[in-house]
């Protein structure tokens, strides 16, 4: 286990490690600090191999101090499980069938008896990055990426397990539709999922009886 | 006359409501968003008496025309422009006094991009997150300006400001953006590096509220593989697989997988907010500053140990 702690700009830190386990454990380690009131920073943002600390004080300081911290690692059982309803009715179930190289059935039950934690946020509000599945189930996102991916969408790419929170264009592999609202900023917190978050899926029957959660538009990338 | 309130006469090519935005949500892909000239925007506010973080419209190029229902005062700054009410002119970068029912019309920017309008009380749209931004990226905050909208306003200031005008800087004929290199200049080759701080690029016309493009030569990579995301702070440059330099500004994406191969100060944002495409744009390499131990005084964040 190696950790790097990189200078970004005047007053923030990335801090390199080797696993995704790692970062985990690590944002734990950042989060407990900062309740304690040890650590000073405006955004504590994990990522695939990263935590960025963002707005800090003293960057001197915790680039020493992290260098060399001991992180215990993150305890599993640790965080509050969200269950999403969900449908495995994507589009995209026979080739993820196919990568796996199981039955396209076999997909749901794999998906739903697996326990994710969401590692981190992005690419939109609400958007977590799940893991969980043993990496033989990692996949390729689509060649061809959709213009539009519907909200609620529960997809794939590399080892990670996402749901859209609105329409949006994309290109992970879908097979699966959840109504829940993954983001709400009239509700408290905006955010159904955050990092360290355990979500486990629960396949539901039936076609969808709930109203598309609403969106907003332009959005798009200015 | 207590209807405190605007309406839009002419929405402008893209005119949002911007304060401070939203920092602090990062880790949910919430992007910090907030005035892309921040020292415009709250010495707007400052004129008509506003405190710093009140949310004020920033247009984009042409300007706007607002019709308020009440009585207000209002001050325009950033790219100047001429102003006028119902047809009289009316200066800019001082408080102007808008009757009810008349027009203020914020012309097309002389030079430079975004002008700002703060009018007394604030823009009072609904906060999201904390902020009345309009995120252009997630789409967070109030929609931009439409023809027709009507945007409410808060309660009229008490103090007025005694600033007859304030000097302002002028939009940037050269755009200097200070730069320390890193987290990922290591993924660039020794060559492309002294390129960056060496040459000359361009503002590019697909430049926007996310970021900043440019044009110039194109920075080789040193390594091939992909880079996982990692988290993106404000002035971050990054470089798409085009080799050219994206600098991020207010509505950028909170993680990226591109590698960053320098940071801008903040500093020097404003300006970049303000420089017209084609406008030559300088990377600068400095030194990372060394903080004081005291830590900041400028109390948005402290150690408590």
């Amino acid at each position: 286990m190696s950790r790097r702690v990189l200078p970004v700009g005047d007053d923030a830190l990335l801090v390199e490690v080797t696993s995704g386990a790692e970062a985990e454990a690590l944002h734990a380690e950042l989060l407990r600090r900062r309740a304690a009131g040890l650590l000073g920073v405006r955004e504590i943002v994990p990522a695939a191999r990263t935590v960025l600390l963002d707005g800090l004080a003293d960057p001197a300081r915790w680039t020493s101090e992290l260098t060399g911290a001991e992180i215990p690692p993150a305890s599993a059982q640790a965080g509050e499980v969200i269950e999403l309803p969900v449908r495995y009715d994507g589009p995209d179930l026979a080739d993820v069938a196919a990568h796996w190289g199981v039955p396209e059935q076999e997909v749901a039950r794999i998906h739903a008896a697996t326990e994710f934690r969401v590692a981190f946020c992005g690419f939109a509000p609400g958007f977590g990055y799940l893991t969980g599945l043993p990496a033989r189930y990692d996949v390729p996102r689509r060649a061809t990426p959709r213009t539009s991916v519907p909200a609620g969408s529960v997809a794939l790419a590399g080892p990670y397990t996402g749901v859209y929170p609105r329409a949006s264009p994309g290109g992970w592999q879908l097979i699966g539709t959840t109504d829940a609202v993954l983001w709400n900023h009239a509700r408290v917190p905006a955010a159904l999922l955050s990092p360290g978050t355990r979500v486990r899926f629960v396949p539901v029957a039936g076609p969808s009886t709930a109203v598309p959660p609403a969106t907003r538009g332009p959005g798009g990338t200015g | 006359m207590s209807d405190r309130a605007l309406a839009v006469v002419r929405a402008g090519a893209l005119t949002t409501v911007q304060d401070r935005g939203r920092p602090g949500h990062a880790h949910l892909g919430v992007p910090r968003s907030g005035a892309l000239d921040a020292p415009a925007a709250a010495l707007v506010n400052r004129l008509v008496g506003n405190p710093p973080d009140a949310a004020v419209l920033e247009t984009t190029v042409t300007g706007c025309a607002l019709r308020p229902r009440c009585d207000v005062t209002v001050a325009v700054g950033g790219a100047p422009c001429p102003v006028s009410v119902d047809g009289r002119p009316a200066p800019w970068g001082a408080p102007v006094r808008v009757p009810a029912g008349r027009v203020l019309d914020i012309g097309s920017a002389l030079s430079g991009l975004r002008t700002y309008v703060a009018v007394g009380g604030g823009i009072a749209v609904e906060p999201v997150l904390g902020s009345r931004s309009t995120d252009l990226l997630s789409g967070l905050g109030p929609v931009p300006l439409a023809h027709g909208a009507v945007l409410p306003l808060g309660p009229a200031p008490a103090l007025h400001t005694r600033v007859d005008v304030a000097p302002q800087p002028a939009p940037p004929a050269e755009l200097v953006l200070r730069v320390t290199l890193g987290p990922r200049d290591d993924w660039f080759t020794a060559a492309a590096v002294h390129a960056f701080t060496a040459r000359a690029y361009r503002v590019s016309p697909a430049s926007n509220r996310i970021g900043l493009r440019t044009e110039g030569p194109a920075l080789e990579r040193a390594l091939t593989g992909e880079l996982a995301s990692e988290g993106m702070v404000l002035g971050a440059v990054q470089v798409p697989p085009d080799g050219r330099p994206v600098v991020f500004l207010a509505d950028h994406p909170t993680t990226g997988g591109y590698p960053v191969i320098g940071i801008v100060r903040p500093a020097d944002l404003a300006a970049a907010a303000q420089a017209v495409p084609g406008t030559p744009v300088r990377f600068v390499a400095v030194r990372r500053r060394r903080p004081p131990h005291t830590g900041r005084t400028d109390g948005t964040w402290r150690e408590r140990t």
